[in-house]
């Protein structure tokens, strides 16, 4: 007896190289779908809620499992790399570690050694764990299609709920991150309704660094997951920030402004009123974490 | 639709098969390969009773087709034993009680020798955090804990 229920039927097809793949979107339209860690297409093409006629596997292409830092030139992520590839990384977890703990805080053990950076982003689900620390990182994501390659900042990708700015004859091959701020200091905090293992009620990047260019001294990124249609920087909370003094007072301020910033619905996973008060609480944490971070490593330089 | 013949290592064993390409690695193992002991359950990645070892990592067996299983390493709860000797967790599984109906045991072993495998001696925190895609409904994970710290040493 077959295990149930099965998959349907699609031919697949393990691509050799670019051109083929864009050839074959081009020529399949929505027929064809791009197969990197299976574990959210597989899953909707059983449910019934995604149908391909030929998925084309584009993980095995060159580059699109490789990992790349050089420190003038920063971090290139190929498309497939696994949640746990980033996780276990040592340039990863040295000089961006918020990427790599999101990637931790993706699912579970098993789904992580399949699941993609890639495939993560390119769903556009407004809960993407990754989203929030390649937001608050500044990355941009690398499309192939019929023109050649296009860079697309990560702040101008997510147009709503499954819809990004990645157009039909294209496909990602890689996430690139500027040379990481110096002495800077990072954290995903995730909510879920189980301590791990769930998708993200809310979830907030933060990312600070000693800078020059604000008044404070010091700049800070904030962005947040699972409470807009899509992924969100919480830009009034960090131009706030960038105008006063680091420190308990702000980051309040800041935190009730990120809160109002998110558009939060109504889910199965959680109510609007709740997710707005989780916004502000983990804003406020995230802030005060990244702040002890900072003040440490500020004071170990004997200032 | 295609079929593909591929060729995969499954518990030391060379196989040559040829699959169509809406299979899965999980139906490969049962359906074709007679290896039963890996389980069917969400069809999903939630509940891990499909884990195997691909290329000595654990994996929802469920969600990784068997044409992209061409040219792997595959281990199953049917090799965990060597030379009629059990696994020292599947010992330890015996030993503390940690199986009652046993559906998710074969996943939770898996999972539980791949983590002693990257870390042989992890904290309770870890091997709850290795687990987490490995659901139990009856057996309890106390149990279940206690029998990976016991073959943890």
């Amino acid at each position: 007896m077959l295990s149930r229920p099965g998959l349907p039927s699609f031919d697949y097809v393990r691509a050799g190289s670019h051109d083929e793949v864009v050839r074959l979107l081009v020529t399949g339209g929505p027929d064809v779908r791009l197969l990197m860690g299976g574990t959210d297409l597989l899953v909707r093409m059983r449910d019934g809620v995604v149908r391909a006629r030929t998925l084309v596997d584009v993980k095995h292409l060159p580059g699109m499992r490789t990992i790349a830092y050089d420190s003038a030139a920063g971090l290139t992520v190929g498309a497939a790399v696994t949640m746990n590839q980033l996780a276990s990384n040592a340039d990863v977890r040295a000089h961006y570690a918020i990427l790599a703990e999101a990637a931790s805080a993706v699912a579970s053990y098993q789904v992580r050694n399949r699941a993609t950076l890639g495939g993560n982003l390119c769903n556009a689900s407004p809960a993407a764990d990754t989203a929030p620390a390649v937001m608050v990182l500044g990355g941009r994501l690398v499309l192939c299609g019929p023109e050649g390659e296009r860079e697309v900042p990560i702040d101008e990708f997510f147009l709503g709920p499954g819809k990004s700015a990645r157009q039909a004859n294209e496909f990602l091959t890689a996430v690139r991150l500027p040379p990481p701020r110096q002495g800077a200091r990072g954290t995903y905090l995730k909510l879920g309704r189980n301590r791990e293992g769930d998708l993200a009620v809310v979830g907030v990047g933060v990312l600070g660094s000693p800078s020059s260019e604000v008044p404070p001294g010091y700049a800070f990124s904030i962005a947040l997951a699972s409470v807009a249609p899509v992924p969100l920087r919480a830009t009034a909370a960090e131009r706030l920030l960038a105008g006063q003094k680091p420190g308990g007072a702000a980051f309040a301020a800041a935190a009730q402004l990120a809160a109002q910033e998110a558009r939060p619905i109504d889910d199965v996973r959680s109510g609007v009123a709740y997710r707005r008060a989780m916004v502000e609480s983990l804003t406020r944490r995230g802030l005060e974490t990244v702040w002890r971070g900072l003040s440490a490593a500020s004071s170990g330089r004997g200032r | 639709m295609a079929t593909h013949s591929i060729t995969l290592t499954v518990n030391g064993a060379k196989e040559q098969v040829d699959v169509a390409s809406n299979w899965t690695l999980l139906q490969l193992l049962r359906d074709r390969l007679a290896l039963t002991g890996t389980k069917n359950g969400c069809s999903a990645g939630e509940c891990g009773a499909c884990t195997v070892l691909l290329n000595g990592e654990p994996v929802n067996s469920c969600l990784v087709l068997a044409v992209e299983a061409d040219g792997a390493n595959v281990v199953t709860v049917e090799g965990l034993a060597h030379d009629g000797q059990l696994d020292p967790l599947q010992q330890a599984f015996i030993d503390e009680g940690a199986v009652q109906c046993g559906f998710c045991t074969p996943g939770m072993l898996l999972s539980a020798r791949a983590l002693l495998t990257r870390n042989p001696h992890p904290s309770e925190r870890e091997i709850r955090q290795a687990l987490v895609g490995n659901l139990c409904r009856c057996t309890g994970y106390a149990r279940i804990v206690r029998a990976v710290q016991k073959a943890a040493g």
